[in-house]
């Protein structure tokens, strides 16, 4: 018994030590999905013969490179939601990009000061409302305080990062009174305690808890492709186009880094230009309905199912800048309570 | 050194020190790998970007967090007393159908991680559940528009989750001390007449109240670190105010402080757990104790009897755990077994291992230093290295990082520069610094269960054997540990078990490229649907399973 316990513990040192292999390789850490990643990553491989060794983090991807510090095997982060990367920037554990391709196929305005992050994918957070009960084909974000919808709105927790980066939006557009003063008329909308998950929204709507609720576009695509009960939910649902009074659509992106000491920063350029060219995002962008940042990729799944999105003009910067204030306000209205 | 002096101290080695230091080393070894993030974290506290957000937290977040986490607690609390405490007089007192499987089907729930189960009844009593489509289907209401009904995602649904998971703690250390310590006080009792209800509240309960302090502990300590399940049903506890201060607001400062009210939290709740236990002792005689005989119930009595205890069992196991079974099913999931899941099962089966070897060594380590040392201090530091079971996973992972990672680079760094070779970070890349982290947050399950194991030990034992020549380690491993292995054994089980669910620190921690079967869960709930996961999940549940039999068995011989 104990023997084989030893052994064990030997397969598995021994498994554990052989990671940091001397082939090529390059060492991913991120805080996206395994089953999202793995197509694209093994699709790498195969194309370059660069082995991705990968690390799929839920928070703390910016403290634990920051701790590992000089020795640290990080290459490449990729994380979702920009005040999440510029946070990374801020830290002081990214290094700017070095590549044409990247510069040539990224809008600047998607990239991050100096070139230390670059944008992969884009998501909008729009509103669904009830195929049945609601006929509305556009709405404003601000439309959703009137109290019309009283008792009908379902949201997520106003402190989940989405909420939270559209908030900051908001308030980047319109002041911290104005945004106070929105927060609790939709804290008086809602239908049930801000709570649960984006995919669940559309199951209250089905559910006839609620009309009207806020969610990020990929959720509805990835409920499109269900084949179990979530295919109910989006069958419930309807996508309206909606934008900000006088603006566009909010808008967060998925974005990757490199990191100050990756040991194979030439790898990891390698990575993102594959990320980057139309085969990968056709891969990572289709793979979750996002849409892909190569403005070469045509037809994408998100477009397809979604329509094209004008995303709203407020640099993606400033959002970054108001999420600390956006999280003290949702705090003040006792949003989540 | 005068040659009058005694020969036994001049033949000692310098490293034969008295015996009780021995196990003081020990104590101060587990207290201080407990510190290690602690000390980090209040550092973090007191920093100077702390100051600024403070004033914000304590008007606007601390007072509702720490008003649903108080109702939290008082609502898990009272439903793990009733369940573990009524459940554990049940099967120890009385003869009713099936309770000879019940006595250990009845800690099967401990199997199951909180945050699926959390998922499964938010499925189970949602919309689209059974129960509501069988509803709608008898009435023809079509909608939540025609009728109320239950929502787990709430305080009242999270109260329930987490004590129908967590009474198996009240249920084990209170079930142990009915079938044996009180065996011969009950028998007494009976013999005099006293009534059953008598029995119960003049005998058992107040017998019980060490028992049910030191589980209750446990259960409320688990309940105020979950972070999972409270933030899917959406109570907004301390921990995840803890949790989203340093997602949103990039405050590690703002989180550590909020940590620290909550450590204060749990001192006070350790303090009231002493208190509970207080001076009393119910030590064994020096005699092997008998197991109390079991009274047979008839017609509604025994019925009611067994459906009492089948029904924590119904919820806590059978229900989530066919769920999972179904799902896979359903979902042709047998697809996923492929070698990295293996792989995955492998790895958190060794992980959990190595870390339940080490937390059980240092756990007898404190417990014996406790028994024998004289030192003043060494109560305070089996408290002490007790804390780490209080602090959230996250806040844990987070607080060893630094000292973790820096003693990697200090090595690495010496490394190279007197051998020319980099071996990368030891800890951080191999996996030790998991094990770490998993050693420091469950110390506190082998420290309680090694003490309560030696607390049944008269002390007349101890003095008997040193009077008849018996050093102090003979002692421990000739007469302790046979006596006490029940326990730690039960300690050890319930150490790997909660390594096995554990998914914060594990999913910061871990090297490149290794998952383990809660990464997997994870890995499936967020991309799509934790159904998904449901294959993994039903292995941390069979994982976790065997050892939570062993645990009944082990426990219900004589603990």
């Amino acid at each position: 018994m104990i023997a084989k316990t030893h052994l064990h513990a030997l397969a598995l040192g021994a498994s554990l030590l052989a990671t940091p292999a001397l082939a090529q390789s390059v060492n991913l850490y991120t805080t996206r999905e395994p089953a999202l990643l793995n197509p694209v990553l093994e699709a790498f491989t195969k194309d370059t013969g660069i082995k991705v060794n990968a690390v799929f983090l839920k928070d703390g991807l910016q403290e634990r490179i920051k701790a590992e510090g000089a020795n640290s095997p990080a290459d490449v982060m990729l994380v979702v939601d920009v005040g999440e990367i510029n946070a990374a920037v801020d830290a002081g554990i990214t290094q700017p990009i070095k590549s044409a391709v990247v510069d040539k196929t990224v809008p600047a305005q998607l990239r991050g000061p100096d070139n230390n992050w670059v944008t992969l994918t884009k998501r909008a957070r729009i509103v669904v409302v009830s195929k049945d009960r609601v006929q509305q084909d556009a709405i404003t974000y601000e439309d959703l305080a009137d109290p019309k919808w009283k008792g009908k709105f379902c949201i997520r927790a106003g402190q989940h990062p989405y909420n939270n980066a559209f908030f900051a939006a908001y308030l980047a557009r319109n002041g911290a009174e104005k945004t106070e003063a929105y927060l609790k008329a939709l804290k008086a909308n809602v239908a049930r305690k801000p709570g649960g998950g984006d995919r669940d929204v559309a199951r209250d709507i089905l559910s006839g808890q609620c009309d009207i609720a806020i969610i990020n576009t990929y959720y509805i695509g990835l409920m499109s492709k269900a084949t179990n009960e979530q295919k109910g939910w989006y069958d419930a649902i309807k996508p309206v186009k909606t934008t900000f009074a006088n603006g566009g659509t909010h808008v967060n992106v998925s974005a990757a880094a490199i990191a100050k000491n990756a040991p194979n920063r030439e790898n990891a350029v390698k990575l993102l230009e594959y990320m980057l060219a139309e085969k990968a995002q056709a891969l990572y962008a289709d793979g979750n309905f996002e849409f892909p940042v190569n403005p070469d990729v045509k037809e994408s799944a998100a477009v397809k199912l979604l329509g094209a999105v004008t995303p709203d003009t407020t640099p993606l910067g400033d959002v970054a800048k108001n999420r600390k204030a956006a999280a003290d306000l949702v705090d003040k209205v006792g949003f989540d309570n | 050194m005068s040659l009058s002096a005694p020969l036994a101290t001049q033949r000692r080695s310098p490293l034969a020190w008295r015996p009780s230091t021995r196990f003081a080393f020990a104590s101060l070894l587990g207290a201080a790998l407990v510190a290690l993030p602690i000390l980090a974290l209040a550092l973090t506290a007191l920093s100077s970007q702390a100051a600024s957000i403070w004033p914000h937290l304590a008007a606007n977040v601390i007072p509702t967090a720490l008003a649903d986490t108080g109702r939290l607690l008082l609502g898990v609390g009272l439903l793990c007393g009733v369940i573990g405490v009524g459940t554990a007089w049940l099967v120890t007192q009385f003869e009713f159908p099936g309770r000879r499987a019940l006595e250990w089907l009845l800690v099967l729930p401990l199997a199951l991680p909180t945050y699926i189960t959390a998922y499964i009844y938010v499925e189970f009593l949602g919309f689209q559940g059974p129960l509501q489509g069988a509803l709608r289907a008898l009435t023809g209401w079509r909608s939540l528009r025609d009728y109320w009904f239950p929502d787990p995602r709430s305080l009242v649904g999270a109260i329930f989750v987490m004590a129908i998971v967590l009474y198996p703690y009240v249920y084990l250390s209170v079930r142990a001390l009915f079938g044996v310590q009180a065996a011969t006080l009950v028998e007494s009792a009976r013999t005099l007449g006293a009534s059953r209800g008598r029995l119960f509240w003049r005998i058992g309960l107040p017998m019980a109240r060490p028992a049910l302090a030191a589980g209750m502990t446990l259960a409320l300590l688990e309940t105020l670190n979950d972070i999972g399940a409270s933030e899917y049903l959406g109570v907004r506890s301390l921990t995840l105010s803890i949790y989203t201060t340093w997602v949103n607001r990039s405050s590690l400062a703002g989180a550590a402080q909020i940590a620290c009210v909550m450590l204060l939290l749990v001192v006070m709740l350790i303090v009231i757990e002493g208190r509970m236990r207080g001076q009393r002792r119910f030590a064994l005689p020096v005699r092997q104790p008998r197991a109390v005989g079991h009274v047979p119930l008839t017609g509604a009595a025994a019925i009611a009897a067994s459906l009492a205890c089948a029904l924590p069992v119904l919820l806590g196991a059978v229900l989530p755990i066919g769920f999972l079974a179904v799902e896979v099913l359903r979902r042709d999931l047998w697809q996923q077994a492929d070698a990295a899941l293996l792989r995955s099962l492998a790895n958190a089966v060794v992980l959990s291992g190595l870390a339940a070897g080490i937390v059980v060594a240092l756990g007898i380590g404190i417990g014996a230093a406790r028994r024998q040392g004289r030192e003043p201090w060494l109560p305070a530091l089996s408290r002490l290295a007790s804390l780490g079971y209080a602090v959230p996973g996250t806040v844990l992972a987070l607080g060893l990082l630094v000292p973790l990672a820096g003693f990697d680079n200090i090595l690495a760094n010496a490394s190279v520069r007197w051998f020319g070779f980099n071996p990368g970070l030891l800890l951080m890349g191999s996996g030790a610094a998991l094990i770490l982290a998993y050693v420091v947050r469950f110390l506190a399950i082998a420290v309680s269960g090694v003490e309560s194991g030696l607390s049944r030990i008269s002390p007349r034992i101890d003095d008997a054997a040193r009077t008849l020549g018996a050093s102090a380690p003979e002692v421990l491993r000739k007469m302790h540990w046979p006596l006490a292995r029940p326990a730690i054994a039960a300690a050890a089980l319930l150490v790997f078990v909660d390594c096995l669910k554990e998914l914060p620190a594990t999913l910061l921690l871990r090297p490149l490229n290794v998952d383990t079967l809660a990464t997997t869960v994870y890995g499936h709930a967020s991309r799509g649907s934790f159904e998904d996961g449901a294959l993994a999940g039903l292995l941390i549940v069979l994982a976790g399973l065997y050892p939570a039999i062993r645990l009944a068995r082990a426990s219900g011989r004589r603990g």
